[in-house]
């Protein structure tokens, strides 16, 4: 519906509220107006639990007086009769970029990278721009508003969506009939603040969330420092920030996962974000709780896709079809949990499918009260603006919509957007509803003439006896234009639609041009139709698993007293190989090894032919990863690798069914100095803290060689340093010294700049923090034995250690823990070009602990059979074989004490395997971790079935989508990844902007 | 590893030409007889013989049977020990890069999308280090594919003891090989676009591409051309039944479309390689004679949804069906890798598959595949002595331990490069603790 401005001029002449009376005038006469405006008998919502049937808004100078039952009305006021209407106050949206122009993306390719930054007086990172303002690019884009108000908002918080802090942003006042003067609410509403990384800048670092989390954490370090005065150099964007401390900060997230790492950078410095959610939310809603936060939650609910082919249906995920299923159900989720959120159109195609989606969320079970907070009141308060915004009390801005009823009715028509006291037209409050049936006489021609649809925009159908007859209708501003072609001449009418009379008549064009008359009588009511059959339809969400993807556990493994009876047990201890053996597991331990063992209530597992192990340990994992690789800097000792676990990596699953338990997931080989490990157990279905060990051992992974060097990136990757083993010595010296200075002044009194990286360094050089190195040149590896033994520490282990076989010696010499290899691997660059597949056996003859790794989300799964091929590559005996993939890397990675081998008094991480299980015909019966089954070959079955089930289910579900008129999508499928030590850094960064 | 090799510095060409080394000569021609004995003998063709008697002359088996057998030359007493045929690897790379991650080194990627012209034969490199590191697990045998484009060229199919690839050579040229477009593709996430998956809205002018190209190699080869054309000329052997198309397909539409493709234009021998929903579509891969080369067996499923040992099992489901079935060892470091090729056979048979069966796919069955089995793939009378002994099952990287492995009744050596580092740091820590 086209507003008209002329019509809005002549009826209500309160505009221009705000007047800048301190302006010149030069254009006519003062016309200043602070007469009231009363809407008089409406249903008015003051705030969502507050109704008043029957009330009267008044309003003056763009602002509320007065909502009640009863209001005296001034003699100055303009009344406006909604009997029947209803008001609400109008939507606010805190995540919008409205007026601002998205960042032109800058590409490197073919460049040469940036680690340094380009600006000065700045802060050291470019992505990092706490200083920018809104307003400054800010440019009230008419068009937009008018959509938006089309969906009901009338104000919004706008700013950059760019960068990793972001600044400032404004709340806008959507009045398309002022300027800024009036419609800047707010200059410095809210702050910002992402995991992503500009899209307009270039600087290397970071291109990873766990360096964009550093990056956070730095930044907030740094800011403190120099808030205190500590500083001798200037840094705009750093004093901004401390500038705007007291503002709300607004972290984007988008992801159910960076939700809860926002706000745990957030706890270290006690900020409690508000999360743009993704969406997901309703996957790990506890977690959503704990943060405290209040989110914003887009309603991006996905379109079913289009599976009328098989084939490509195939390539939909039954996640993916989940989340189709389940995702409307996300805010009803929310208060259930009570958790307050307010509603974004952010990530929506257009505001258009706001309200649509909304719906669907209530059809969903969002209570409709909540709803409406979400769009008022919370949004308001989040904003710091409760008197003013999200409301009709007295002082509020006069902001509101007036309905034909019930807002979240799919069939109510919103007329009007108020705006500071600014009527905008959405639909004609006083057109009169058309729809019926009706004799139409035309040039002495009856025809039955029948006009449906929606009220506001009506269609017509004409017929004469059982002969359709195309027509068209246009009905505005109480006109109906109706044509139609009947016996191939056209015919055009217009008529006037009074309040008076049902039917319709007016000026007739015939074929031949001459003018006459027609008539329209009434026959009959308009009946909806549809309406019943829609309310009858059933709401079937599908059941939610942990993880929520394929192979998800309905429900979470809990711990069992188990009696394996009559095993052949590989305990990784003196004991070798026991026979004929049970093994009690209670309460999570190993609580007994022996013959005829009585397990009292525990529940007995029949293994006899069966081989009871320890789970597989995995010295040097990347699966269960969100990223790999910080590689913006040549130290990135700052990023913790638990920072970004991944608990729904169905790679986590997998492993278990090849035997797996537990797994250090270590940064990649992209720098010297790479990042702090996680050190999980593969809790397949609890979250990323839970699966992560308690009171884990500290870890940092460092690496050596042609990655480092960055040897295979290109051409264009020659700028960072170093590019030589020789510069690598003269990186790790670089920071171990530095360290030791930081360290000197640290504990000297004085103030000193903390520095996540040196705090780092320092745990290594106090041995608090352990080394594993990726190594494979024995040039190298012996030099960062000679830096260790320089700074008085001891690297604790080399992993891969390809060339480990050529110094076994100075290994043994120099004191590492262990040497974690892969058993065969070669030939794939040119530093492997000797690694032989008797490395281990070497080493392992030469006393070092040896222990075998995967790198691999593929080879993770069968472990066991590279520990076999020990006994090929040097004749290996098969109970050694066996603890360099199990008690070995426990020894590396400090848990044998609880972990490892089969021992009264451990952690109960045991598998069941059908045969020897260094055998390549080995398979995993059950893995068993703390006395809870995470994988069980029987259940496996089982879930194989319920996904086929499932999917069917679903894909049923979406064909009936689509056949009743629902939008779908193209079938797509997410792109796996696969992460190695040398996933590539570019990838990631890419990654990181999308 | 993949990208890698996509920028590598040509820097490393000289660095590596000095770690070139001398490898291990080759045999010599078989003089006299050999006779192996005691031996559990894996025909490779299903069957067994236990306490065997095998002679081999000349390069050919002369006698296979029990003890009742008649020795003669010179005797191997094997007893307790188990002899193979050498396996054979289809669809590979070997010799045609050395080091993934050195551009100088790879050769096993023309550019160009219709190159079947392009043979893989002459640039396969018989002294490559990876080759020689496959005959200590008991691999003697390889089809070399070029990779890369839609139509990338023709194999060969060489043995593991050679001076140069004439000498490797056993059979020149046997096969064109194909990539099938894929329905689905990904996005060009360095672009700025979604790195997922989705419906690929070339696939059919792609599949035309190769189509119209064939069609008219087709008619190319009914006269006698003035001007000869390459690209024609070299899939002349297609139509005649000479050589075999290799098509490299995993979609389920795939793959019923490129068979459909191929029959129609009247190509007579079609494989399959990589078949990853093979499974789903069995009879209608018996109805057509189609043999499939089996996605690698240890690899990780494609779908997040796929069952977690589909691709362990996948061979089974196929010869369960009465498909022809061999391995493919294409993937993450493919060639390095090769060498575990009776393990990826392995495998299978932890899934359920016989022992013996599951020999077959690596032995008579990539055989006939490779249209070699008149002389390879199994112990029997007649074909050549290509063969090893190992301690135990050689399935089982525990047992595959080979002493001794004959390629056409020649005894190669078993060193590489290696063996002789194990030996050399070997002696280094002995002489140390002296």
């Amino acid at each position: 519906m086209k507003k008209n401005p002329l019509l809005i001029a002549i009826l209500f002449c309160n505009i221009s509220l705000f007047a800048q009376d301190y302006f010149p005038k030069n254009d006519g006469v003062k016309n200043t107006n602070h007469n009231f405006t009363a809407l008089t008998n409406a249903k008015i919502y003051v705030s969502p639990t507050q109704v008043i049937d029957g009330g009267t808004l008044l309003i003056q100078n763009g602002k509320v007086v007065q909502a009640a039952k009863s209001v005296t009305i001034p003699a100055n006021a303009v009344v406006i009769n909604l009997e029947g209407k209803t008001l609400y106050p109008s939507f606010i949206d805190l995540y919008s970029d409205f007026g601002i122009e998205k960042p032109k993306r800058s590409t490197m390719r073919g460049r040469s990278p940036q680690y340094d930054p380009t600006r000065s007086g700045y802060y050291w990172n470019d992505h990092i721009m706490p200083e920018t303002n809104a307003l400054t690019t800010f440019k009230f884009d008419d068009k937009k508003a008018e959509e938006l108000r089309a969906a009901g908002f009338g104000v919004v918080n706008t700013h950059l969506q760019d960068g990793v802090a972001r600044g400032t942003g404004a709340l806008i006042a959507l009045n398309s009939n002022g300027n800024d003067s009036e419609r800047i609410l707010l200059e410095k509403a809210s702050q910002h603040f992402s995991f992503t990384r500009s899209a307009a800048k270039n600087q290397s670092y970071p291109s990873s969330i766990m360096g964009s989390m550093a990056l956070l954490r730095q930044m907030y370090y740094d800011a403190d420092w120099y808030s205190k005065g500590n500083s001798t150099t200037k840094d705009l964007a750093l004093e901004a920030l401390i500038a705007n401390r007291g503002l709300v900060s607004i972290f984007e997230s988008k992801d159910k996962l960076n939700n809860l790492r926002a706000d745990k950078i957030g706890d270290l410095f006690n900020i409690q974000y508000v999360i743009l959610g993704g969406g997901f939310e309703y996957e790990n809603i506890p977690q959503a709780k704990a943060t405290n936060a209040t989110f914003i939650l887009p309603l991006n609910f996905p379109e079913a896709y289009d599976v009328s082919n098989p084939y490509q249906a195939a390539y939909v995920s039954v996640a993916d079809m989940r989340h189709w299923n389940q995702a409307p159900t996300n805010p009803k989720v929310f208060v259930e949990n009570n958790i307050p959120f307010s509603f974004t159109t952010h990530d929506l195609k257009s505001p258009k499918d706001f309200m649509t989606n909304l719906l669907k969320a209530i059809e969903y079970g969002l209570d409709k009260t909540k709803a409406l907070e979400a769009l008022t009141t919370i949004p308001a308060k989040t904003i710091g603006k409760s008197v003013e915004l999200g409301s009709l009390n007295k002082g509020a801005y006069a902001n509101f919509l007036i309905t034909s009823g019930d807002i979240f009715e799919k069939e109510t028509i919103i007329y009007e957007n108020w705006v500071q006291g600014n009527p905008n037209i959405l639909a004609d409050i006083n057109q009169k509803d058309i729809r019926g049936e009706y004799n139409l006489m035309v040039a002495g021609k009856t025809f039955q003439l029948s006009i449906k649809g929606e009220v506001s925009k009506p269609t017509a159908e004409m017929k004469q006896d059982t002969i359709k007859i195309k027509t068209k209708l246009a009905y505005a501003k109480n006109w109906a234009d109706l044509s139609f072609t009947f016996e191939e001449e056209p015919y055009r009418m217009t008529g006037q639609i009074t309040n008076n009379s049902n039917n319709i008549t007016g000026r007739l064009i015939l074929p031949n041009g001459n003018a006459s008359s027609f008539n329209a009588i009434k026959t009959a009511a308009f009946v909806e139709k549809e309406k019943e059959e829609k309310e009858t339809k059933k709401i079937d969400v599908v059941p939610m698993t942990y993880p929520n993807i394929a192979f998800g556990n309905s429900e979470k493994p809990k711990q069992e007293n188990l009696l394996f009876k009559n095993a052949t047990v590989w305990t990784g201890e003196s004991a070798g190989i026991l026979t004929e053996t049970d093994v009690l597991i209670q309460n999570g331990k190993i609580a007994k090894i022996g013959k005829n063992i009585n397990g009292g209530n525990a529940r007995v597992i029949d293994a006899t032919g069966k081989h009871l192990t320890a789970g597989i340990i995995d010295e040097h994992s990347h699966i269960a990863l969100s990223s790999v690789n910080e590689g913006g800097h040549n130290n990135s000792g700052e990023v913790k690798m638990e920072d970004v676990v991944d608990p729904d990596d169905i790679g986590i699953y997998r492993a278990l069914a090849g035997g797996v338990t537990s797994a250090q997931l270590l940064h990649g080989s992209a720098n010297p100095i790479g990042g702090r490990s996680a050190i999980i157990k593969l809790k397949w279905g609890e979250n990323a803290d839970t699966m992560i060990y308690p009171n884990a051992p500290k870890f940092i992974k460092f690496a050596l060689g042609e990655n480092i060097k960055q040897s295979n990136w290109g051409a264009t990757e020659t700028v960072r340093f170093p590019q030589t083993r020789m510069g690598a010595e003269q990186v790790f010296i670089d920071n171990f010294q530095r360290a030791k200075e930081y360290e000197v002044l640290k504990k000297s009194g004085k103030p000193y700049h903390y520095n996540e990286e040196m705090e780092v360094m320092v745990e290594i050089l106090n041995g608090e923090r352990f080394i594993t190195c990726h190594s494979y040149v024995q040039s190298e590896i012996n030099m960062l034995m000679k830096v260790a033994e320089q700074f008085n520490f001891k690297i604790n282990t080399f992993t891969h250690i390809l060339e480990g076989y050529k110094l076994a010696d100075k290994m043994k010499e120099h004191g590492i823990v262990g040497a974690s290899t892969f058993s065969d691997w070669w030939g794939y660059k040119f530093e492997v070009n000797d690694a032989i597949p008797y490395n281990a056996a070497i080493m392992y003859d030469n006393g070092l602990t040896v222990g075998l790794n995967s790198d691999d989300g593929e080879m993770i799964r069968r472990l066991n059979q590279e520990a076999g091929k020990t006994m090929k590559y040097g004749n290996v005996p098969e109970t050694e074989a066996w603890k360099m993939v199990t008690i070995n890397p426990a020894k590396m990675l400090h848990l044998d004490n609880r972990v490892g081998s089969i021992k009264e008094g451990k952690d109960a991480d045991v598998v069941l395997w059908n045969n020897n299980p260094l055998s390549v015909y080995a398979k995993a019966e059950k893995t068993v971790i703390e006395g809870a089954v995470y994988f069980d070959l029987d259940k496996d079955v089982q879930k194989r079935q319920a996904i086929k089930t499932e999917r069917n289910k679903l894909i049923q579900m979406m064909m009936n989508e689509k056949n009743e008129g629902g939008k779908t999508q193209t079938p797509t499928r997410k792109g796996q990844r696969d992460f190695h030590c040398d996933t590539d850094h570019l990838e990631e960064a890419y990654y990181l902007q999308n | 590893m993949k990208n890698i090799h996509k920028r590598l510095p040509l820097i490393l060409l000289f660095l590596i030409s000095m770690h070139i080394n001398a490898q291990q000569t080759p045999a010599l021609p078989q003089k006299g007889a050999f006779t192996i004995q005691g031996a559990t003998a894996h025909i490779g063709n299903g069957n067994v013989i236990e306490s065997s008697t095998i002679v081999f002359e000349n390069g050919k088996i002369t006698a296979i049977g029990t003890t009742s057998t008649a020795a003669k030359g010179t005797i191997i007493d094997a007893s307790g020990k188990h002899v193979y045929p050498g396996f054979i690897v289809t669809n590979s790379t070997l010799g045609l890069v050395e080091i993934d991650a050195v551009r100088a080194s790879v050769d096993d990627n023309e550019i160009g999308s219709i190159i079947p012209n392009v043979r893989s034969l002459i640039a396969y490199n018989a002294e490559s280090k990876i080759v020689e590191s496959m005959r200590p697990n008991g691999v003697l045998i390889g089809q070399i594919v070029p990779r890369g484009g839609r139509i990338t060229g023709t194999s060969s199919v060489v043995q593991f003891d050679a001076w140069n690839w004439e000498d490797a050579v056993i059979k020149a040229d046997d096969a064109i090989h194909m990539n099938w477009p894929n329905s689905f593709s990904r996005g060009r996430w360095w672009e700025g676009e979604s790195r997922a998956y989705s419906p690929n809205k070339n696939y059919i002018e792609e599949i035309q591409k190769v189509s119209y190209f064939l069609k008219d190699a087709l008619a190319y080869g009914k006269t006698t051309p003035n001007e000869i054309n390459l690209l024609f000329q070299s899939v002349q052997g297609l139509f005649s039944g000479k050589q075999k198309l290799f098509i490299h397909a995993d979609g389920e539409k795939e793959m019923i479309d490129a068979i459909t493709f191929a029959k129609e234009l009247g190509i007579k021998e079609v494989v399959l390689v990589g078949g990853y929903e093979a499974y789903k579509i069995t009879e209608f891969l018996k109805q057509h004679n189609i043999a499939v080369i089996a996605g690698r067996t240890q690899s990780t499923p494609k779908f997040e949804d796929d069952d977690y040992d589909l691709p362990y099992k996948m061979p089974k489901l196929l010869a369960d069906a009465g498909i022809l079935v061999a391995l493919d060892p294409d993937g993450r470091m493919e060639r390095m890798n090769t060498r575990n090729l009776p393990f990826y056979a392995g495998q299978v048979v932890g899934q359920g598959m016989d022992k013996e069966e599951a020999l077959k796919m690596i032995t008579s069955n990539a055989a006939k595949i490779l249209g070699i089995d008149n002389d390879y793939g199994t112990l029997e009378i007649g074909k050549s002595a290509t063969l090893f002994i190992s301690d135990g099952d050689a399935l089982d990287a525990r047992t595959n331990l080979i002493s001794k492995a004959f390629i056409d009744g020649r005894e190669i050596s078993l060193n590489s490069h290696h063996t002789t580092l194990y030996h050399r740091y070997s002696e280094k820590y002995k002489l140390q603790k002296n």
